[in-house]
C-alpha cells in the first residue's frame, strides 16, 4: 500500500494538486496574518471570499476581462475588510461574533447576489496556466512547479514578501508594535487605530484575492457557498502557523497535500474506507496543532483586544 | 459609551446578515402567493374548486443543475400538466440544516399544505417526528425506502432511485470511450444514491471491458466543490480519461474535466450546458412519477406507506445525450442496446 503512494505518478499528482489548493488558504492566511499581529481577529475571511469571489467571476462570466475580475475582487475585498475594520476597531465590538456577523452577511449576500444575476452554475475560462520558460521543461518539478497559472505563483511570492514586511520595514514594525503593546505604540505617536485599519483592510483585499483565486483560476465556476470553510481553515493556519509567514505555508501545503493524499488513496482503491480517509487531514491538523502549541509562540498580546487610550 | 457602541455594531452586523440571508431563508411562492391556513386541509378528492397544495424543502438551490432541481423541475411540469389552478406548489431553497428543515417542515404542516416533500436522506427523523401531528396531510422524502410504517406513521411516503442502472450505462459507455483504459467515479458519499450510481458504474464498465480500471473515490461532503476538483485532478492523473459523478458539488469536477479535456457523464439532470465538449451523457431523474403516483395514492385515501422507485424501464430514469457531443454510432448502439437489456431484465447491473 505505501510502496503504490511512493510511485513517482502518485508523488507529482499529489505535490501538483496540494500546491493548486495551497494557493487560496496562502492569500487568505497571510493577509488574515497582518491583521492579527495587530491585534484584530477577524472571523469574517469566508464571507469576504464569497463576496469576492462572486464579483471576479461575474465579471468575468459578462465580460471575459480575467484582470479586470482580479481587481474588483481586490476592491470589494478591500470594502468587505474596511466593513470589519470599522465594526472592531472604531465601534470596537466584540471581534468573535462580529467576524462570525460578516460571514453571515458574505454567505447571504453572495448566493443572493448569484441568484438575482446568474443563478444556475456556469463555467468561465479562467487564468490559464502559464509555462515559465525553460524551468516548465525541467523533468518532474517543471509540471509541479513552473506550469500553474500566475495566481498560484502569486500567492507562494506573497510569503516572502509577507516575511520582509513584517520584519524588514517600518510598517511591518508598527504592525508589531501596535499588536503587542498597544500604550506604548500609542505614546511614541503610531495611530493605533490607523495601523489597525490598514491590516484589516490589506487582510480584506487578500481575501479577495482568495475568493477570486477559487472561482476565476481553481474552479472557474461559482455555487452557493463556494468556499465551503476554506476561509475558517484560513484563520487556523493563521495559529498554526504561529503568525509566521514561511509556517503558515507550511501549514497550507501539509493540509491541502494531506487531503490530496486522501483521495488518491480512495482512487488507487487501497481499501481505506472513504469517510476515514476524508477525516485524515483534520486528524493530522489537530495533531499538528498540539505539537505546535508545545512551542513558545509568540501570540500578539492584544489580540483580540480592543485599544482603549488611558486605560 | 463603549457597551453602547457594542450593542450598536452587533445589531448592525445581525440585521445586514438577516437582511442577506432572507430570501433564502423565507418560503418563495412559485405559482402564486401561498393561501392563508385553511381550517380545513384540503384534500386532491377534495372537490375540483380547491387545488392540490405542495410545499418542497430542497438542500440547495432549485437549479444547482443537480439533486434539487430534478424535483423542482418535476413540480414545475405537473403545474404545467394540471394547470396552475390545480396544483399549487411552493418551496425553501438551501434546507441543509437539518433542524431549519424541521421548522420549516411544521410551518407548512400548520399552514395545511396538502403534501410536504423533504427532498434529501436528511429529512427521515424530522417527519417521523412531526407527520403523526398532521394525520390529514401527506409527507414524502427520499432518497429513502423507509415509510416509516412499521413505527405506527400512516402517512410517509419515500422515493428512491435505481440509479444504478443509469450508473451502469454510462459504465459501458466510459469504457467503450475510454483509450487510457482508465475510468472514474466520484461521488459526495457513499450512501444512498451517491453509491448506487458508483457501483453501477463500475460494474458497467467492467462488464463491457473486464480489464478496465475503474477508480472511485468520495469527497464526503455534497457541497465542497473544491474537494471535488482536488478529486478530479487525481481521477485525472492517475490516469481516467472519462469520469462519471454525483451531487451539486461536481461543478468543480466538470470544470477540471473541462480544462483537461476529459470526457464527462452527469447525473442528476441534464449537464450537458456545464460543458458542451465533453459531456457525453446524463442520467436524469423525473420525480414526476413520484409526484403522480403520492397524489393518486391520496385520491384514493391512503396517506402514506408507499415507497416509488424510477427505474429506466417506469420512465422515472433516462438517459439524455448532449446533442454537442458527437458519439460514436456503435458506442449509441451499444448505449441502446444496455438500457434495452436493463429494462426486459436480461441485463443486472448486479449491485444491492
Amino acid at each position: 500500500m505505501i510502496l503504490q503512494l511512493l510511485a513517482p505518478a502518485v508523488l507529482i499528482g499529489i505535490a501538483t494538486s496540494g500546491i493548486l489548493l495551497a494557493t487560496p488558504y496562502l492569500y487568505a492566511a497571510l493577509g488574515e496574518m497582518f491583521g492579527q499581529i495587530s491585534g484584530v481577529l477577524n472571523l469574517g475571511v469566508e464571507g469576504i471570499m464569497l463576496v469576492a469571489a462572486f464579483a471576479a467571476y461575474y465579471v468575468v462570466y459578462s465580460s471575459g476581462n480575467l484582470i479586470a475580475g482580479l481587481a474588483v475582487a481586490i476592491v470589494v475585498g478591500a470594502l468587505m475588510g474596511l466593513l470589519m475594520a470599522f465594526i472592531s476597531i472604531t465601534l470596537k465590538a466584540e471581534q468573535g461574533i462580529s467576524g462570525i456577523g460578516v460571514y453571515l452577511f458574505g454567505l447571504g449576500l453572495s448566493d443572493l447576489l448569484f441568484r438575482v444575476t446568474i443563478g444556475t452554475p456556469t463555467p468561465v475560462n479562467g487564468f490559464p496556466s502559464l509555462q515559465i520558460p525553460f524551468l516548465s521543461d525541467l523533468p518532474v518539478l517543471g509540471p509541479v512547479l513552473f506550469s500553474q497559472n500566475i495566481l498560484v505563483y502569486g500567492a507562494f511570492l506573497f510569503v516572502p514578501f509577507s516575511w520582509f514586511a513584517l520584519n524588514k520595514t517600518t510598517i511591518g514594525l508598527k504592525i508589531r508594535a501596535v499588536g503587542q503593546t498597544p500604550e506604548a505604540a500609542d505614546s511614541l505617536g503610531i495611530s493605533v487605530a490607523g495601523v489597525r485599519y490598514l491590516t484589516v483592510t490589506f487582510g480584506g483585499a487578500m481575501a479577495g484575492i482568495a475568493g477570486a483565486s477559487l472561482s476565476i483560476a481553481l474552479l472557474n465556476i461559482f455555487q452557493q457557498n463556494l468556499t465551503s470553510g476554506l476561509g475558517f481553515i484560513a484563520v487556523a493556519l493563521v495559529y498554526f502557523g504561529g503568525w509566521r509567514p514561511l509556517r503558515i505555508m507550511l501549514g497550507a501545503l501539509l493540509f491541502s497535500m494531506v487531503s490530496a493524499l486522501q483521495l488518491w488513496i480512495q482512487t488507487l482503491g487501497l481499501g481505506l474506507p472513504s469517510d476515514i480517509a476524508g477525516m485524515l487531514p483534520y486528524v493530522l491538523t489537530i495533531i499538528a496543532l498540539i505539537f505546535a502549541a508545545r512551542q513558545i509562540v509568540t501570540q500578539p498580546t492584544a489580540l483580540t483586544k480592543p485599544f482603549e487610550r488611558g486605560e | 459609551m463603549k457597551v453602547r457602541f457594542m450593542f450598536f455594531a452587533l445589531c448592525l452586523v445581525t440585521l445586514l446578515a438577516i437582511v442577506a440571508c432572507a430570501p433564502t431563508a423565507q418560503p418563495t411562492a412559485a405559482p402564486a402567493q401561498p393561501t392563508p391556513a385553511s381550517a380545513q386541509p384540503t384534500t386532491a378528492s377534495g372537490g375540483a374548486t380547491k387545488p392540490f397544495r405542495v410545499a418542497l424543502l430542497m438542500p440547495s438551490a432549485k437549479n444547482d443543475l443537480s439533486f434539487s432541481q430534478s424535483m423542482y423541475d418535476a413540480l414545475v411540469n405537473v403545474q404545467n400538466e394540471m394547470g396552475k389552478d390545480k396544483f399549487e406548489f411552493v418551496y425553501s431553497e438551501n434546507m441543509f440544516n437539518v433542524s431549519d428543515a424541521a421548522a420549516a417542515i411544521r410551518d407548512y404542516a400548520n399552514k395545511g399544505y396538502d403534501l410536504i416533500i423533504g427532498h434529501g436522506s436528511q429529512y427521515g427523523a424530522s417527519l417521523a417526528d412531526i407527520a403523526p401531528d398532521f394525520p390529514n396531510q401527506s409527507f414524502a422524502w427520499g432518497t429513502a425506502v423507509d415509510t416509516f410504517e412499521s413505527k405506527g406513521i400512516k402517512n410517509i411516503f419515500a422515493y428512491t432511485v435505481a440509479s444504478d442502472q443509469g450508473g451502469y450505462v454510462e459504465g459501458v459507455m466510459a469504457a467503450a470511450l475510454s483509450k487510457s483504459g482508465t475510468v472514474g467515479y466520484i461521488g459526495p458519499l457513499p450512501v444512498g444514491d451517491g453509491k448506487l450510481t458508483g457501483d453501477g458504474f463500475v460494474a458497467g464498465a467492467k462488464a463491457t471491458k473486464p480489464d478496465i480500471k475503474a477508480q472511485t473515490v468520495f469527497v464526503n461532503s455534497f457541497s465542497d466543490v473544491a474537494a471535488a476538483s482536488q478529486a478530479a485532478q487525481t481521477q485525472i492523473a492517475s490516469g481516467a480519461d472519462a469520469l462519471a459523478g454525483t451531487s451539486q458539488n461536481m461543478v468543480g469536477a466538470v470544470s477540471v474535466a473541462k480544462d483537461k479535456n476529459v470526457l464527462w457523464f452527469g447525473n442528476d439532470v441534464d449537464q450537458s450546458s456545464l460543458a458542451p465538449n465533453i459531456v457525453v451523457s446524463s442520467q436524469v431523474y423525473d420525480w414526476t412519477l413520484a409526484i403522480k403516483g403520492i397524489m393518486n395514492n391520496i385520491a384514493q385515501g391512503k396517506r402514506g406507506g408507499e415507497v416509488f422507485t424510477l427505474t429506466l424501464e417506469n420512465g422515472g430514469l433516462r438517459m439524455v445525450n448532449n446533442p454537442a457531443f458527437k458519439l460514436p454510432d456503435d458506442v449509441k448502439a451499444l448505449q441502446d442496446n444496455t438500457i434495452k437489456g436493463i429494462i426486459d431484465g436480461s441485463i443486472k447491473t448486479g449491485v444491492q
